[in-house]
């Protein structure tokens, strides 16, 4: 062969090499913009039909019954009331566990089990745990109540902190524990007053990606906390709640409860986004 | 330092307060160590909340298998592959359910394997630096959104949409095609195996593409810049270097993300139609999976077999979803062992 057909060759491989990475380099960025789209038009409905069904009734009076004024405000209050709630209770459990992972037991086969099945629960469907708490409360007590619920919302909450917490806790430098325990301090004033405290950012963010979580949470709350179409204070009664007050007004052919449904998942949109918006510049600022 | 100890901080107040009553009683000739028995406190209640964790998996295994168990013992196997559903008979078999259930995560996987791929590659490879931040934000937004705004998009907004645009075309295009035709028949209304699909699709793409993006960084850049260096494009790199060398971290996310697909729920119950029969291979046709089977009827499924097939249902559910995660898992791990070896 010629030096000049090589040449030609050549250029011709190369300009076949230009146009396969410009080819996959277009589609990335297709893609990039396909992932985009979706965000930018689920937002941009979630605003616009959710303004229209606004109005100071939607946070003052009762979910109403078909095709009558309303609001969703009992539904919004028990929201509120269990995923406070469920807060309070999954967040000591997890940040423990998380301590425990972190700081007494790093590398023994406990401690990489409890791991593995954190992880494995972290990602489980949220219906099964909705499954576990019917079977072991609902069913035994013969009754729908808020307390089921919270204890099915705070089972989702504690996978979600001991994550967080346990990788907050690792980022604390060996050298602060080991000074506070050279002056003398026991072991747990080092982890609460040193290390957790040196991590409480970061563990602050945990535990708002887990209200974060559940506040949309619809799914456990189908068969445990069930549903009331009225204002209820007490946890032994079923409770309305925003995400499953939603789900029965959206899948209704009423036009009152679509509009409603709209402005409920425009407030859990917006609560949800914004707790996690939150969540992002705490850490930034922190670590 | 008794009293420091004392108001230290309230999770443990009790164990100290304890301590130091104990030391009171007898003057002390040395300095009271405090430590030791407020210190073991401290553990046991951290290695209980650790083992609260492993025994809620047990306990939920072991919850879901005892109210099964009338169906359970009644069906055994052959549940998974009957496909009558009848509460009023009292007939059960999930095989409608575990159909729609893969069917439509794999549909999701077929779309979004792909797109995340090119996402991760844009935001390591391509994005200018500036850009990086706001766009991976954004994509993982996307995956904060709480499903039932997906589904209740998916319902009103994006199936009509669907309906119009593609299902009535594609039903004129291809209404005398022998078998392409069935794929497409059915009433055009958006619901269905396909919306459900992609809806499930755009839900798992921020979680793929975010495990994607993490484990394309994990590759050393000395790798990288060689295969620049010898002159490969972009491409070339990406699928020569990054690619093989973080196979086994691909491999895992796109089983979380499967993972996710099959165990969610909102965002399928709103678009699949919840229809039990199975009599059309057709993409638009009203069908029903594990999950959806579960928000409609559980509630309502009154004491008895129906509602022990139906926690039946669930465990087939939460085995699957268990074995696809431990995999995922497992993969994710290798990879970052095999980090620590090569550098």
């Amino acid at each position: 062969m010629s030096t000049s057909a090589l040449h030609q060759a050549r250029l011709a491989k190369f300009a076949r090499r230009k146009r396969v990475n410009l080819l996959a380099t277009t589609l990335a960025l297709l893609a990039m913009g396909f992932g985009l789209f979706w965000l930018f038009w689920i937002l941009w409905e979630t605003i616009r039909l959710g303004f229209d069904g606004m109005a100071l009734a939607t946070l003052t009076q009762m979910t109403p019954p078909p095709n009558e004024e309303g609001g969703l405000a009992n539904a919004i209050y028990g929201s509120f009331l269990m995923v406070l709630l469920a807060t309070c209770v999954g967040t000591p459990v997890g940040v423990m566990a998380g301590i425990y992972l972190a700081e007494f037991d790093t590398k023994s086969w406990f401690a990489s089990l409890t791991r593995f099945v954190n992880d494995i629960l972290l990602s489980a469907p949220s219906i099964v745990v909705g499954l576990f708490v019917y079977a072991v409360v609902v069913s035994r007590f013969k009754s729908f109540s808020g307390y089921a619920g919270i204890l099915a919302l705070s089972l989702i909450v504690i996978p979600v902190v001991i994550r967080t917490t346990e990788n907050m806790l690792q980022l604390v430098p060996a050298g602060l524990r080991e000074a506070a325990y050279a002056l003398g301090a026991p072991k747990w004033k080092v982890i609460l007053s040193i290390t957790l405290k040196a991590a409480r950012s970061g563990v602050i963010t945990g535990v708002l990606l887990a209200v974060a979580r559940i506040a949309g949470e619809t799914a456990p709350l189908l068969f445990t906390a069930l549903s009331n179409q009225f204002w209820t204070s007490s946890l032994g009664e079923p409770m309305a709640s925003l995400p499953v007050t939603i789900f029965k007004f959206a899948m209704s052919p009423y036009e009152n409860w679509q509009k409603l449904a709209w402005a409920g998942v425009f407030l859990i949109t917006v609560a949800v986004l914004g707790l996690n918006i939150l969540a992002r510049i705490l850490t930034r600022n922190k670590i | 330092m008794s009293s420091t100890l004392a108001h230290g901080a309230s999770p443990s107040n009790s164990p100290a307060i304890l301590s130091t009553r104990a030391m009171t009683k007898p003057p002390p000739s040395k300095r009271p160590r405090t430590g030791p028995m407020a210190d073991r406190i401290f553990g046991w209640v951290a290695k209980g909340a650790a083992l609260l964790t492993l025994g809620l998996l047990l306990a939920i295994l072991a919850s879901l298998t005892v109210s099964a168990w009338p169906a359970i013992s009644k069906y055994g196997l052959s549940f998974l592959v009957n496909s009558t559903w009848d509460p009023v008979q009292e007939e059960f078999g999930g095989l409608v359910m575990i159909y729609g259930t893969v069917f439509t995560s794999f549909i999701a996987l077929l779309i979004a394997v792909p797109v995340s791929f090119g996402i991760a590659l844009f935001l390591t490879e391509l994005s200018p630096a500036w850009l990086k931040r706001p766009l991976g934000t954004a994509v993982e937004l996307l995956a904060a959104v709480p499903s039932i705004v997906y589904g209740m998009w998916g319902l009103l907004v994006f199936g009509p949409v669907l309906a119009t645009y593609v299902q009535q075309p594609l039903q004129s295009l291809f209404a005398d095609v022998p078998y392409l035709g069935a794929f497409v028949s059915g009433p055009p209304v958006g619901i269905g195996i396909l919306s459900a699909g992609i809806i499930l699709a755009i839900m798992i793409i921020p979680f793929i593409s975010a495990v994607m993006r993490d484990v394309f960084e994990v590759t050393p850049p000395l790798l990288k810049e060689s295969a620049y260096g010898l002159g490969a494009t972009t491409w070339e790199v990406v699928s020569k270097v990054v690619l093989p060398y973080t196979k086994t971290g691909v491999i895992g996310g796109i089983m979380l993300g499967l993972g996710r697909a099959i165990g969610e729920t909102m965002a399928v119950t709103f678009v699949i139609g919840n229809f039990n029969q199975l009599d059309s291979v057709s993409l638009f046709q009203a069908a029903n999976s594990i999950t959806s089977a579960l928000a409609n009827e559980f509630a309502e499924a009154g004491e008895g077999l129906h509602q022990a097939s139906l926690m039946y249902l669930g465990l087939v559910l939460f085995f699957i979803t268990f074995v696809i995660l431990s995999l995922s898992k497992v993969l994710l791990l290798q990879l970052r062992k095999g980090e620590g070896e090569k550098t």
